[in-house]
């Protein structure tokens, strides 16, 4: 088994030396290969493939689905509790509006709360981590107190306490998700830029006379693109899904239409003693599912990012016999005990 | 060190205490103190010491990437450290520019070569225009020996070989036509290989370019090969400074000895090198007071202990602070058995 083990492993390094597998020709080419070069990564991989097709799926309804549903979702369009039929997919709600218009309707709130509070948390989150982390000293002393407080502040309380005193709306519920919300990844940047600001390039920038924005932002930002992108993924997730809870807690606007109020008025009217799973599980799932495909696009980045994790799983699959399936690899695969066997 | 020549740069007395960092530990590490010496016009000055010497703090010093805890550093007739904030002037960044020791952490992963040689030339405003740019790096890509340059402004820093980026390095610091370069190691990361090419083209510079280089380095071959003076740093502290030839051939302080001895000598045969110390470098946290080589002298007297002996000049251009010579000292050593060459 060993001496077998032993050159398919040889055969997955022998890419190693080739991360610039062409030669010094196709120079204009050059920068869109590098960047092609992420990509392409992230589409060789399963588990990013998988999320990028829900998230992308998801983003599609919620862009063009509202054009094409076949009712309102705020009229009444037949009997109450309906179950799925030809006429109505997924059925109708407490109050006979459509279960399908309201889910595909719903996608765009859910989203663009998602993905607004997850732009804010991130830029937040440099801002402060970055700052923190580069300035150091006073600066950092006060700037890591206040990421502290925010993080032991218990989340979901401080979310309805905040959501109870704010209007009820769509910008409430932004801002409210935005404050409580943007100190884990200013915490992360924050360590990041610490250890990248005492790299060589970093002094050597000083030296030739950059100035302090622009070291954070040119030299040490890029360094860290895959945390930041990670943790944007990572934001718009929670960003959701606390907006689907409050809205389920009743906290936010209940004339918008989101999936966390489908759920709201699904629990109000009674679904599950009537047994109309059908207004539960088209929002339920699609939060699961937007969920579920975020996270797999973050642990595809973790492992493009990470090549140690990379080559585990090809270790993984040489030893379970599918030396077939490993491809261009950079690490050298590193055989954890008790994998043998 | 007497002798009045057109001096670039000059040190005086240069002293860098770090704290330990705990909040109530008061002790200090004593990296550098009471470094004195200069660089006159065109010529290369070595500083030569093991690690933990202190070499590389005081080139951080100098270049202001840290401040010093007392001292001068007279550039010009000016005390840079008085007349300028926290953090140098542009023109001083531009006269003095600086290559670190590590090549491959030195060049951001993030940016092309091009990229590297072009921002010091817009800072320093040192081109007017597109075109220019273009050429200016060009050119300095074929100084430093990086053709075809066109290619090599395209890369980044991971396409290249160690002595590569040691060479982007050098064109990096003589974009903004500096006066003195602060060379940290520049050769000792690199394949023994192509040190000599690093080496020749300082020469190179040197000779052709009016430049001066303080050059860092633990190898005493090197500095003799390269250098016109070389100065013996050892637990923070200058122990010894000669022309680079009489140092060699001559050597006075035990320590420098103690160099030499480590330098394989092709001449000797199998005969066994004599060992003339052994030990390591001291604690440099709250240093007793003395001679800090006191510990690992073969030739240690009592005094030595208790006093840091002062400097003395025993030959021109050569001092020593060492018991041994000058007022107090006992007769000098007999010449050293053991020099290379």
């Amino acid at each position: 088994m060993s001496s077998s083990l032993n050159t398919t492993l040889s055969n997955a390094q022998t890419e190693a030396a080739a991360t610039s597998p062409e030669g010094p020709k196709n120079q204009p080419v050059r920068k869109a290969k590098r960047a092609s070069g992420v990509v392409g990564l992230l589409l060789q991989n399963r588990k990013a493939s998988i999320g990028a097709f829900i998230v992308v799926f998801y983003v599609l309804v919620a862009a063009i689905g509202p054009y094409l549903v076949p009712y309102d979702p705020t009229e009444i369009v037949a009997r109450r509790h309906m179950p799925p039929s030809w006429e109505h997919w997924f059925g109708t709600d407490g109050y006979g509006k459509d279960v399908l218009s309201q889910t595909v309707v719903g996608a765009r709130s859910s989203l663009a709360t998602g993905f607004i509070v997850g732009a804010i948390v991130t830029v937040i989150g440099i801002l402060i981590g970055m700052t923190a982390g580069y300035m150091r000293g006073r600066v950092d002393d006060f700037l890591s107190t206040v990421i502290n407080i925010v993080l032991i502040i218990p989340g979901l309380p401080l979310l309805i306490v905040l959501a109870a005193f704010l209007p009820a709306g769509f910008w409430s519920i932004i801002f409210v998700l935005s404050v409580t919300g943007w100190a884990w990844g200013a915490r992360v940047l924050r360590s990041q830029t610490m250890s990248l600001r005492e790299k060589d390039f970093v002094a050597s920038a000083v030296t030739v006379g950059e100035g302090k924005l622009r070291i954070m932002l040119r030299e040490i930002l890029p360094n860290m693109m895959s945390i930041v992108v990670a943790g944007f993924f990572g934001a718009v997730n929670y960003a959701i899904g606390a907006q689907a809870g409050l809205e389920f807690l009743g906290l936010g606007n209940p004339s918008n239409i989101s999936w966390g109020n489908n759920l709201y008025w699904a629990q109000n009217n009674s679904a599950m003693l009537v047994g109309a799973w059908w207004t539960l599980i088209p929002s339920g799932l699609s939060i699961a599912l937007v969920a579920f495909g975020f996270s797999m696009i973050n642990y595809a980045i973790d492992e493009v990012t990470n090549p140690r994790l990379r080559s585990q799983r090809q270790t993984a699959q040489i030893l379970k016999g599918q030396p077939a399936k490993v491809r261009k690899s950079r690490a050298t695969p590193v055989l954890m005990e008790g994998t043998e066997g | 060190m007497s002798e009045q020549r057109d001096l670039v740069l000059d040190v005086q007395h240069l002293t860098k205490h770090f704290p330990m960092g705990g909040m109530r530990d008061a002790r200090k590490v004593h990296a550098v103190e009471d470094v004195t010496f200069s660089i006159p016009r065109t010529e290369i000055v070595t500083l030569v010491g093991e690690s933990g010497s202190g070499k590389s703090t005081t080139a951080r010093l100098i270049s202001r990437l840290i401040e010093p805890t007392s001292g001068e550093v007279i550039y010009n007739g000016t005390d840079v450290l008085k007349s300028q904030p926290r953090g140098a002037s542009l023109d001083y960044r531009g006269d003095v520019q600086m290559v670190f020791q590590d090549p491959f952490g030195s060049l951001n992963p993030a940016h092309t070569i091009g990229y590297h040689i072009e921002r010091p030339l817009l800072i320093h405003k040192k081109v007017s225009g597109r075109k220019e740019l273009r050429e200016r790096v060009l050119d300095l890509l074929n100084t430093v020996g990086l053709g075809p340059a066109e290619e090599t402004a395209e890369k980044f820093p991971y396409e290249l070989s160690g002595g590569q980026r040691q060479r982007v390095g050098f064109a990096r610091a003589l974009s903004v036509e500096p006066k003195v370069i602060l060379a940290d190691e520049p050769v000792s990361m690199l394949d023994v290989s192509i040190r000599v090419g690093v080496l020749n083209l300082m020469k190179r510079l040197a000779d052709d370019s009016g430049l001066s280089f303080l050059y860092i380095t633990h190898d005493i071959a090197s500095a003799r090969y390269i250098s016109d003076h070389t100065n013996v740093m050892y637990a923070g502290r200058m122990v010894e400074g000669a022309p680079s030839d009489e140092l060699v051939h001559e050597p006075a302080h035990p320590y420098t000895r103690l160099l030499l001895s480590a330098v394989p000598n092709p001449h000797a045969g199998l005969r066994t090198q004599e060992t003339v110390a052994r030990g390591e470098i001291p604690s440099l946290i709250d240093p007793p007071p003395g001679c800090p080589f006191a510990a690992r002298c073969p030739h240690v007297m009592p005094v030595c202990r208790e006093v840091m002996p002062n400097a003395v000049t025993i030959a021109p251009n050569h001092w020593v602070r060492c018991h041994l010579y000058g007022d107090g000292g006992v007769s000098p050593l007999p010449t050293a058995a053991n020099s290379v060459g």
